[in-house]
C-alpha cells in the first residue's frame, strides 16, 4: 500500500511539471542572488557565510515544498482515501516521499552552490550524509507539521511558525557538522553528531507515524 | 483542610525557601559571590517548567485517547503554568548571567535552548487560536504539543551537554556539586524545588477551575 500511495504521489509530481519547476527555479534564484550579491567580493565568502548561505536556502526550500504535500489535496480525495487505505500507510509513503524530494532538492541546490560560489566542502562524503539526514529529519517533521497546517486552513503562516521550532534541533546538529567538514577534521570530529541526527529523525518519525492517525480523523 | 494540605505545605516550603535562601550562609566562590542565592530561585524553575509541560503533555496523551473537555482544560493550563515558569526562568537567569557571565544574554547554548522551547510553546499557543471549531482545536493542540515535546527533549537535554557552555551542567561541568561542598546548600534547595513546583500545580489547578466554572455558566444561559 505504501508503495502504491508513494507511486501516486511521484505520478503526480510528474504530471503537474509546472511544481517542481517552480521549486527549482525558487533554489535557482536564491543561489543567484547569493552569487549576484557578493559577486565582486568572492573573497568575502568565508566558508561559514557559504554554510549560512546554504542552510538558509535549504531550510525556505524545504518548508515550501513540504507544506504543499497536504494542501494540494482535494477535499473529496482525502474522504477516497480514507475509506480504502489506513491513515499509518498515508503518512509513511509521505515521509519517504518528501525525504527523496527534499534530498534532491538540497543536491541541485549544492551543485547550483559550487557553479555559483564555489565549494569549500572538504569532507565530501560525510557532507552528503548531512544532506540526506538532514533531508530525513526534514522530511518527518514538516509532513505531519504540513497535515497540521492544511487542517487549520491559513497554510503558509502557521507552517513557518510551527515548524521553526521543531527543525531548529535538526538544523543545529547540522550546522555544527557543516563547520567540521568545511575544516576537514574527518569522521571523529562528526561522528556523535551524525548519530544524534540519526535519534533525532528516529523520534520524529516515530512520533509522526503514532499522532497522525489522529489528525487524519478530524 | 486535611484535602489542602499540599497548598499549606507549598506556602511553608515557600516563605523557608525566602528566608533560609537569603539569611542562610552559603559558600564564598570567586565571580559567583552572593549571586549563588540566585540557585533557589532559577533552577528550581526549569524543574518547574518542565514538570508542568510533562503533565500538559501527558493530558494531551490522554486527551487523544479519550476526547473529554476536561483533558483538555487540563493541558492548556499546565502548559500556561509551564510557559511562566519558563518566561521566569529566563529573567532570572537573564539577572544571574549579568553578574556572573557579564552580559544578561550570552548566546550561551543552554540559553538559546530554552528560548526555542518557550517559542514551540507559544507556536502551540498560536495553532490554538487560529483554529476555530473546538474539538479540532483541542485535537490538533494534543498533536502539536506531544509533537513539540518529543522535539523538545533533544533541545535541553542532549545538545546543551554536546557543546561547550558556561553554564553549570553542561560541557563537562558539574552541576551544582562544584557550589555545595559542604552539601548545606541542599538544605534549601530540595524544599525550594518542592515549593515552587506545588506553586505551579496551584496556579494551573485554580485556572482549570475557573475555566469549568466560566463553561458551565455560558451551558447554564444556554439551557436559559
Amino acid at each position: 500500500m505504501i508503495t502504491t500511495l508513494f507511486k501516486k504521489d511521484f505520478t503526480l509530481e510528474l504530471r503537474q511539471k509546472s511544481v517542481a519547476a517552480g521549486l527549482l527555479l525558487y533554489l535557482f534564484s536564491t543561489a543567484f542572488i547569493c552569487y549576484l550579491t557578493f559577486r565582486l567580493r568572492q573573497n568575502l565568502i568565508t566558508p561559514l557565510v557559504w554554510s549560512a548561505l546554504f542552510w538558509i536556502t535549504i531550510l525556505f526550500t524545504a518548508i515550501n515544498s513540504i507544506a504543499k504535500s497536504f494542501m494540494g489535496e482535494k477535499r473529496g480525495r482525502e474522504i477516497y482515501y480514507y475509506s480504502i487505505t489506513s491513515p499509518v500507510s498515508i503518512i509513511l509513503s509521505k515521509i519517504l516521499y518528501n525525504f527523496l524530494l527534499c534530498s534532491l532538492l538540497s543536491f541541485s541546490g549544492y551543485l547550483l552552490f559550487i557553479l555559483f560560489i564555489g565549494n569549500p566542502i572538504q569532507d565530501k562524503f560525510i557532507f552528503t550524509i548531512i544532506i540526506l539526514l538532514t533531508s530525513m529529519g526534514f522530511a518527518s517533521s514538516l509532513t505531519l507539521l504540513s497535515s497540521i497546517s492544511a487542517k487549520a486552513g491559513n497554510s503558509t503562516v502557521l507552517m513557518a511558525v510551527l515548524s521553526f521550532p521543531v527543525v531548529i534541533s535538526i538544523l543545529l546538529m547540522a550546522i555544527k557538522t557543516t563547520k567540521n567538514c568545511l575544516d576537514g577534521m574527518g569522521w571523529d570530529a562528526s561522528w556523535d553528531e551524525l548519530l544524534t541526527m540519526l535519534a533525532i529523525n528516529c523520534l520524529i518519525t516515530a512520533v509522526s507515524y503514532l499522532l497522525f492517525p489522529y489528525i487524519w480523523r478530524s | 483542610m486535611i484535602k489542602n494540605w499540599w497548598k499549606i505545605a507549598s506556602v511553608i516550603l515557600l516563605l523557608y525557601t525566602v528566608i533560609a535562601g537569603f539569611l542562610f550562609s552559603v559558600p564564598r566562590l570567586v565571580i559567583v559571590n552572593e549571586t549563588i542565592r540566585a540557585l533557589y530561585f532559577h533552577v528550581p524553575m526549569w524543574f518547574g517548567m518542565v514538570i508542568m509541560f510533562l503533565v500538559s503533555t501527558v493530558y494531551a496523551i490522554r486527551y487523544l485517547r479519550n476526547s473529554t473537555p476536561v483533558n483538555d482544560v487540563v493541558s492548556v493550563e499546565f502548559a500556561n503554568a509551564g510557559l511562566v515558569f519558563g518566561l521566569l526562568g529566563i529573567f532570572t537567569g537573564m539577572i544571574w548571567a549579568n553578574y556572573t557571565w557579564g552580559s544578561p544574554w550570552h548566546g550561551d547554548p543552554k540559553q538559546n535552548g530554552a528560548a526555542i522551547a518557550l517559542l514551540v510553546y507559544l507556536a502551540y499557543f498560536v495553532l490554538r487560536g487560529s483554529l476555530s471549531n473546538e474539538e479540532q482545536r483541542a485535537r490538533l493542540g494534543a498533536v502539536y504539543n506531544i509533537f513539540a515535546f518529543a522535539a523538545m527533549i533533544p533541545l535541553i537535554f542532549i545538545i546543551p551537554r554536546m557543546t561547550s557552555s558556561m553554564h553549570p551542567g553542561s560541557g563537562g561541568n558539574p552541576g551544582f556539586n562544584m557550589y555545595d561542598l559542604d552539601s548545606k546548600m541542599r538544605m534549601v534547595f530540595y524544599p525550594a524545588v518542592a515549593g515552587w513546583i506545588l506553586l505551579g500545580v496551584w496556579i494551573a489547578s485554580l485556572r482549570i477551575r475557573t475555566r469549568r466554572l466560566e463553561e458551565h455558566i455560558l451551558e447554564l444561559e444556554d439551557h436559559a
